[in-house]
């Protein structure tokens, strides 16, 4: 009798192993940022529109803002193209855009054709500011309070309810940023 | 013969062939196994030092150094806040490049040069190996702690 | 529009799919006839409207709707319209689509050559097979709508993977999909068996040719990946045991087993618990490597994007089918013994340990996939485990399998006496012995005592198969018709011979140089020189390459010329290898492009593969021998022609 039940049996160890790794934890998506709560990395880029500019931390020093990475191949980065040109109208932080591993006239043409929702974008064609900040793919958006610290991190597209759910409280609690 | 004979002729030849089978691909486990050691372990010297492991993390940018015109290239992994330099004689993988996270196969050598022997890379664009991205994840953080106490 | 229509279509599909579940599952439990009518026409209704989806999803692709989210991911204007159709399948939302018009279309065809299986039977059959699609739907609909929008779309899309934009690899999906839901049809067959507690002959009978049917689209699928890895990966491996390879590897493994133990059961009325349990495995097997690919619980360098939501969605959908299954096995089986016996020197006895033997490779091959989730989860390291360990861990079990093959096809069944096996196999084991000595030590100049071994254990099946094929041949007027049934035995065989001949030749004899080249230098490799005449850019339609120019040239005379390139795909900026092959039947000439080296040099991968065709030849081989043996009179009569020869006579079917 016992026989029959063995395949029953083990299957379901097998199911209880993976229940276990599923565990979020070991997911990427769950990851939680290593910045968060740190102080965020400095960077000085190039500016995209204007090389001979400087684009930085200096933009946006003492005051909420958003970094968002991102490139013209991503899909992502289209989708929640038009509702960062939205928060760029409301007005809410200033959106200083790090332009990742891409190509410089592809990402020009992009923002005359959709739009800049960016008070001003830095070049990083070879992705070397997007080591220290931890970027794992396009898009991902950094809220970064007035002391400097990271407030949060978004992975993927954003969208109103993300923002209105993870972002607005935090910039509310930071002060609103505007000097 | 008699149904329970079949039956112990059956499990018979099933559990000395599970014996044998079990005992030889026991060994070959042992032999193709290989750890994932992160950088900052490696630089602790905490890595099996007899036998191949696995590295990960991301190519340091403006690393990748070669003689003109030799298949021999060198260039430094980072799990940010470790780094580690690799050697590899062969062909890279299409999508490796520099600040690219990548997996390399190999050993340390006296050095303290890892030479690998495979290495390998996700093949689509926006995808990090996770054992990458933890490694990453969790050094970062190190770092960051790290350059807040020197600022103390 | 469209998009809405698809969508809607799916919605309906699954509402049809809950009524082909449970009224025909129910009617049967009840004997309700009515009830049990309305398998057939919501199945075919199921079918109809997952057909809509589906043609829906390949018109967003044929016409670039980017406004759909899926096709802006894996689409582009430049796609060539063959890679825009074969990209409806190349992600995980439409491939699952796919699975389930797959499901569908299966289903379809059991309704239609069922009509000679007992009523209930067929309902609950069908009705298992309506439950597996509700599951798969909800799937779709719930976690991976691949229908989604994206307003306002993007003038362009995010373009194919590149490895995708290969025509090996826009068939090879549909036929390992194939050949994965077929083994549904199995399942479906032992779940109904156990249902109504009916476990006869017949219950083996009608399984058999659609086992084999779906094994020989797996086997054609698997071998086309190993052929597409082995050109469009690049690097010219052709087996790299990495879990994609092995999910489906292992219910082909199942599967086979089970083909062999249904022979029995169906023949002898033995092992019949074990076959079902086997049904139950090979299906199972199926549904496990699509749980381990899309949920990202394992770690490969081609799995699906991750994500847990749907890995929680298909674990538990794993757990009721397979769960549900074994539990009703558990509870069925144990009333299944037969007291039929068999001498140990009879084709029971060979065909119960190629089972054994199968069964070990796949708990084997099994082990070494999970074995890093089991190290990682109770010790927290993060091991992988290579290559060399799928190599011995298969090569275990199959070496005695392979000389146990050509035996087992010469025994009769019951009692076998020996003197006549020995006589019939005398013949072959001659010829093993010589040609396996001979053709590594005087054709290729070497040998290893494994190799020998290999070659002898190729060619012994290989002529063992003949010995039915040529007896037929020769008294062809006499009354010893060989049956397609054994015809097709005898050729899957053969091609397994071809295969382990391949792979003995091509792992002992295969040359392989990495070198730096300047245009004007050449290498030998294998007697062969490979000289590099030049580099050129060239356009395609959605990438640039540089093409390398090799020719090749044997004792200074021309061989062929080899044009290597390394593409860069325009929207994703990815770059590709895409070797220069010149493929013969006793050789693979492989040339591939590595990258710049500095001063004018590359770095090139030349190699020399000499009979590695023989490993997909011997693979289809098998699945020809599939076909024949499926197409054996036997099971026909219970298909169509006896309905037909029904209708002619004006019976009520």
């Amino acid at each position: 009798m016992w026989r029959f039940v063995t395949p029953l049996v083990l299957f379901g160890l097998l199911v209880a192993v993976f229940v276990k790794g599923l565990d979020p934890e070991r997911n990427l998506n769950e990851l939680p940022s290593p910045f968060v709560g740190k102080t965020a990395p400095t960077f000085d880029l190039p500016g995209l529109k204007d090389p001979s500019t400087r684009v930085g931390t200096a933009l946006y020093e003492g005051e909420t803002a958003l970094i968002n990475v991102w490139a013209t191949w991503c899909v992502g980065c289209r989708q929640e193209h038009d509702f960062l040109l939205q928060l760029s109208r409301e007005d809410v932080v200033p959106i200083v855009g790090i332009n990742w591993r891409d190509n410089r006239d592809e990402a020009l043409r992009w923002l005359a054709q959709l739009g800049d929702p960016y008070v001003a974008s830095g070049y990083d064609g070879d992705g070397r500011v997007g080591i220290d900040w931890g970027v794992y793919g396009a898009p991902e958006t950094f809220l970064v309070g007035r002391d400097g610290t990271v407030l949060h991190k978004h992975l993927g597209p954003l969208d109103r309810r993300i923002w209105e759910e993870d972002f607005m409280p935090l910039i509310d609690a930071d002060g609103r940023g505007g000097k | 013969m008699k149904p329970r004979q079949q039956r112990m002729l059956a499990v018979g030849l099933a559990v000395a062939g599970i014996a044998v089978a079990a005992a030889l691909s026991l060994r070959a486990f042992e032999e193709s196994m290989m750890f994932f050691v992160e950088i900052s372990e490696v630089e602790k010297g905490n890595y099996p030092a007899d036998r191949n492991f696995r590295v990960g993390g991301l190519v340091v940018d403006g690393s990748v150094r070669r003689n003109p015109g030799e298949l021999e290239v060198a260039f430094d992994l980072t799990d940010l806040e470790s780094e580690l330099t690799v050697t590899y004689s062969g062909i890279l993988p299409d999508l490796f490049r520099e600040g690219q996270g990548i997996i390399a196969h190999g050993r340390l050598n006296e050095d303290g040069v890892f030479v690998a022997d495979e290495v390998l890379a996700k093949h689509d664009e926006n995808y990090m190996p996770p054992e990458v991205a933890e490694s990453l994840a969790r050094h970062a953080e190190a770092k960051e702690a790290a350059m807040e106490a020197e600022q103390q | 529009m469209i998009p809405e229509i698809g969508h809607f279509a799916l919605i309906l599909a699954l509402a049809l799919a809950i009524c082909q579940a449970a009224w025909p599952l129910v009617g049967a439990q009840r004997g309700d006839a009515a009830m049990m009518a309305v398998a057939r026409p919501a199945a075919i209704g199921q079918f109809v409207f997952v057909g809509v989806a589906f043609a829906c999803l390949t018109w967003s692709f044929l016409e670039s709707d980017f406004s759909v989210l899926y096709v802006a991911n894996h689409s582009q204007l430049a796609l060539p319209t063959m890679y825009k159709i074969s990209a409806v399948w190349g992600a995980h939302e439409g491939s699952l689509v796919l699975w389930i018009l797959l499901l569908a279309l299966w289903t379809v065809l059991v309704c239609r050559f069922s009509g000679e299986l007992p009523q209930p039977f067929a309902a609950r059959v069908i009705g298992v097979l309506g439950l597996l699609s509700v599951g798969f739907l909800l799937f779709t609909l719930l976690t991976s709508n691949p229908f989604e929008r994206l307003i306002p779309a993007p003038p362009d899309g995010a373009d194919l993977n590149p490895l995708l934009q290969d025509p090996g690899l826009a068939i090879h999906p549909p036929l390992l999909y194939t050949g994965y839901v077929g083994f549904s049809v199995a399942f479906a067959f032992a779940i109904a068996a156990m249902l109504s507690g009916n476990l006869d002959q017949n219950w083996a009978r009608w399984t058999r040719p659609w086992t084999t049917w779906a094994w020989l689209f797996l086997t054609v699928g698997i071998a086309l990946g190993s052929w597409w890895a082995y050109y469009e990966l690049g690097w010219g491996g052709w087996w790299f045991w990495d879990p994609v390879e092995n999910a489906s590897f292992m219910p082909w493994l199942a599967g086979t087993a089970l083909i062999h133990s249904l022979a029995v059961t169906e023949k002898r009325g033995l092992f019949k618990s074990w076959t079902l349990l086997l049904a139950i495995a090979a299906f199972s097997l199926s549904l496990l490597g699509t749980f381990l690919l899309r949920s990202g619980i394992l770690i490969s360098v081609h799995a699906f994007a991750v994500d847990p939501e749907r890995g929680l969605f298909i674990l538990a959908f794993l757990t009721v089918v397979i769960g549900g299954a074994l539990g009703l096995y558990a509870w069925r089986a144990p009333a299944l013994d037969s007291a039929a016996g068999f001498r140990p020197l009879s084709r029971e006895t060979f065909l119960l340990l190629n089972n054994v033997l199968l069964v070990i490779a796949t708990t084997l091959i099994l082990g070494g996939t999970l074995a890093p989730l089991f190290v990682e989860l109770f010790t927290g390291g993060k091991i992988s485990v290579g290559p060399p360990y799928f190599d011995v861990a298969f090569a275990i079990p199959m070496l005695p399998l392979v000389f146990l093959i050509g035996v087992g096809m010469h025994t009769v069944w019951r009692s076998q006496p020996p003197g006549t096996l020995s006589k019939t196999l005398k013949y072959p084991a001659l010829v093993a012995v010589v040609l396996g000595i001979v053709i590594p030590l005087f054709i290729y100049g070497s040998g290893s005592v494994l190799l020998v071994v290999g070659v002898i254990s190729a060619i012994w099946i290989m002529a063992a198969s003949l010995v039915h094929p040529i007896r037929s041949w020769r008294r062809a007027e006499g009354s010893t018709r060989i049956t397609r049934g054994v015809l097709g035995m005898s050729i899957a065989h053969f091609g397994v011979g071809l295969f382990v001949l391949g792979v003995a030749i091509v792992s002992s004899f295969s040359i392989e140089a990495d070198r730096s080249m300047r245009p004007g230098e050449s290498i030998d490799v294998a007697g062969f020189s490979f000289e590099l005449r030049g580099l050129q850019n060239v356009q395609g339609p959605n990438y640039q390459a540089i093409e390398g120019e090799v020719d090749v040239r044997r004792n200074g005379e021309f061989v062929t010329q080899l044009r290597p390139q390394k593409r860069t795909y325009l929207v994703q900026q990815s770059p590709m290898t895409e070797a220069g092959i010149d493929a013969g039947w006793n050789r693979d000439l492989f040339v591939a492009l590595g990258d710049p080296l500095g001063d004018g040099a590359w770095s090139v991968r030349v190699q020399y593969k000499p009979l590695i065709r023989f490993i997909w030849l011997g693979a289809f081989i098998m699945a020809i021998g599939g076909i024949v043996a499926a197409s054996d009179r036997r099971y026909r009569l219970t298909a169509p022609v006896r309905e037909a020869q029904r209708k002619l006579a004006g019976e009520p079917a």
